[in-house]
């Protein structure tokens, strides 16, 4: 085994000490730092803002982690962040347990607008799928586990459909659970991953896969298919048209919370958020912006055919 | 003056060294302690049934409808990744371990025996971003898999990582078998070939078994690596092409998201008492043959 080096020893105190001063120096004229985590959908958009507000206010730092949104109101409730980024609407029971431990009421802000994408490898013939095949994909007993049965046919004699599902901290898991699945139980065996970008990833290096996540994980390595409500009904894309339009039946409002209502540096962050130079942002990332012409427009996002 | 001030410094660096020695001990039991006050609450929880976690594959900790909390899948995921790594590790360590200490020359021996090490310096972590990048795309393109990451893949990064602890422990029980046998061998008229297969591997049994058992520990506590490698799907596999999920992968990823003292949080921990009672009986069977061995 490796001994003990002191001069390896300096070196690390010295690169711990040059980094805390880093810390310091990029806070020193910050006097208050806003503390933010949730959702991993949610993550890419949340850094950009954060990235941005920096020159907006010179007196606030901004901190961004993920881990999910189960997470994040996890963490709102026992105070140790100011903002909770959450890609499903809270639960009764959250909102009950915020209430006891700390007398507040959870306070919801609609930040953005999403459209649950749902991918195939790009090499998969099928273009279009109801939201009830997709039930039937990835419910418990469901009667779809072959793609000829959708009348797909996979290169390479791979007949299997590979689901490819979320952690179940995960609020885009929770969001398919409810509004797709009409909270039944997914069947065992799905492959879980722990972030929308390994969905992806997976589905790209795999010919008989499925998965979903939030629209602006699409990237030109898988296929985005085109969603109907129900059979002989229309499919519509997840695009930013089709979801101010309310045509496409799984769309959702992304969501930020604060305990109580917000104190001013955090209220402003948020005004901030869903004005017209915020919500730019969230066009950039690839999400729907709430505001259109510089006016808020939408205080939910849900689809026309979401039950 | 000065010898009593020299008597009381030994006395001081020996109780200093003894508390060494007996730390680690106070830290296993310490931690066992720990994750079984965590898992103890389950006791009165009307919501869980022992049988139910043993020999139920349902597991549905944050159900809307109802929470099933079955770790059987995990367990056949666990044994059947760790089993299928052994037989590629045990007979790939072996044949290194007889091949650095009987028929290679010193100098490229040394190398070799650095080059191991090395394979063990490899934090899990790139092992496992190599399963996923690498050895699953070879899988999906050379064989009839539905997915890369699954048993097989699972296991040949398991087998890579517990080789050089097979390979180190197996040259060692090499080394201890006396010279004598070799020379009495060799006298005798028998090829390298045959000492090694009749006299050496004879005589080292006890401490090959032992290389591989603790091999057999250094792979089923594996957690990063598998995670990555082996799809993260509930499932009781039938063939080696299946992806399965492992009881140390389904607790690191799903402690962080369980809220502290939830039964799901405590059924986590109870897995954790399940793995260390695993781990805890195949070491202890690798120190027992080790002793074995020794008396002989």
């Amino acid at each position: 085994m490796v001994g003990f080096r002191p001069r390896d020893a300096v070196w690390n105190l010295a690169v711990l000490l040059a980094m805390a001063a880093g810390c310091s120096a990029y806070r020193g004229h910050r006097a208050e730092t806003l503390r933010i985590r949730g959702s991993d959908t949610m993550l890419i958009l949340a850094q950009a803002w954060a990235e941005s507000y920096a020159k907006v206010d010179t007196h606030v730092a901004v901190e961004v982690s993920g881990g999910g949104s189960g997470q994040g109101i996890a963490a709102l409730l026992k105070g140790a962040i100011d903002i909770a980024n959450c890609s499903r609407n809270i639960k009764p029971e959250e909102g009950a347990e915020a209430r006891a431990n700390t007398g507040k009421d959870p306070k919801e802000f609609v930040v953005g607008c999403d459209a649950l994408a749902v991918f195939v490898h790009h090499d998969n013939p099928l273009d279009e799928i109801t939201i009830n095949q997709l039930a039937e994909i990835y419910r418990v007993g469901g009667s779809l586990s072959l793609w000829s049965q959708l009348g797909a046919r996979i290169p390479a004699g791979r007949d299997r459909i590979v689901r490819v599902n979320r952690q179940s901290s995960s609020g885009t898991y929770e969001f398919f659970r409810d509004h797709v699945l009409g909270k039944r139980d997914f069947q065992l065996g799905s492959l879980d991953m722990n972030g929308s970008k390994e969905v992806v990833d997976l589905i790209a290096s795999t010919p008989g896969a499925i998965g979903y996540s939030g629209m602006a994980f699409a990237t030109p390595a898988v296929k985005v298919l085109r969603v109907s409500p129900a059979p002989g009904k229309a499919s519509f894309a997840p695009s930013a048209a089709n979801v101010l339009a309310r045509h496409y039946p799984i769309s959702r409002s992304l969501l930020v919370y604060t305990l109580g209502e917000p104190r001013p540096s955090v209220q402003k962050y948020i005004d901030w958020m869903r004005s017209a130079d915020g919500q730019r942002i969230v066009a950039d990332i690839g999400y729907v912006p709430i505001a259109t012409g510089g006016k808020v427009t939408a205080n939910s996002c849900s689809g026309a055919g979401a039950n | 003056m000065q010898r009593r001030w020299r008597k009381l410094k030994e006395a001081l660096i020996e109780a200093l060294i003894r508390l060494c020695g007996i730390s680690a001990t106070i830290f296993v039991i310490g931690i066992f302690l720990f994750v079984c006050r965590e898992a103890l609450p389950l006791r009165n929880n009307q919501g869980f049934h022992l049988t139910e976690f043993l020999f139920s594959i349902q597991w549905y900790p944050t159900s809307e409808l109802t929470k099933h909390y079955g770790v059987l899948a995990m367990i056949a995921g666990t044994f059947s990744v760790t089993l299928l790594a052994m037989l590629m590790a045990a007979p790939l360590g072996m044949g290194a371990a007889i091949y650095i200490s009987e028929f290679c020359a010193p100098r490229p021996r040394e190398i070799l025996k650095v080059l191991v090490e090395l394979l063990a310096a490899i934090p899990s972590v790139v092992w496992g971003f190599a399963g996923l990048t690498i050895t699953s795309r070879i899988i999906v393109r050379f064989t009839s898999a539905d997915v890369g990451v699954n048993l097989l893949n699972g296991a040949v990064l398991l087998a890579l990582m517990s080789v050089p602890i097979i390979v180190s422990l197996a040259e060692d029980a090499f080394k201890a078998v006396p010279d004598s046998y070799r020379e009495a061998a060799l006298s005798l008229g028998a090829t390298r070939w045959q000492t090694t297969w009749r006299v050496l591997l004879p005589a080292a049994r006890n401490g090959l078994t032992a290389a591989v058992l603790l091999g057999f520990g250094r792979a089923i506590g594996e957690t990063m690596a598998v995670l990555m490698a082996t799809g993260h799907a509930i499932n009781i596999p039938h063939s080696v092409l299946e992806p399965v999920r492992t009881l140390t992968a389904n607790i690191a990823a799903e402690l962080g998201e369980a809220p502290a003292g939830s039964t799901h949080y405590q059924v986590l921990f109870l897995t954790g008492v399940l793995l260390f009672l695993i781990t805890f009986v195949v070491n202890l069977s690798a120190g027992l043959v080790i002793r074995r061995e020794r008396r002989q």
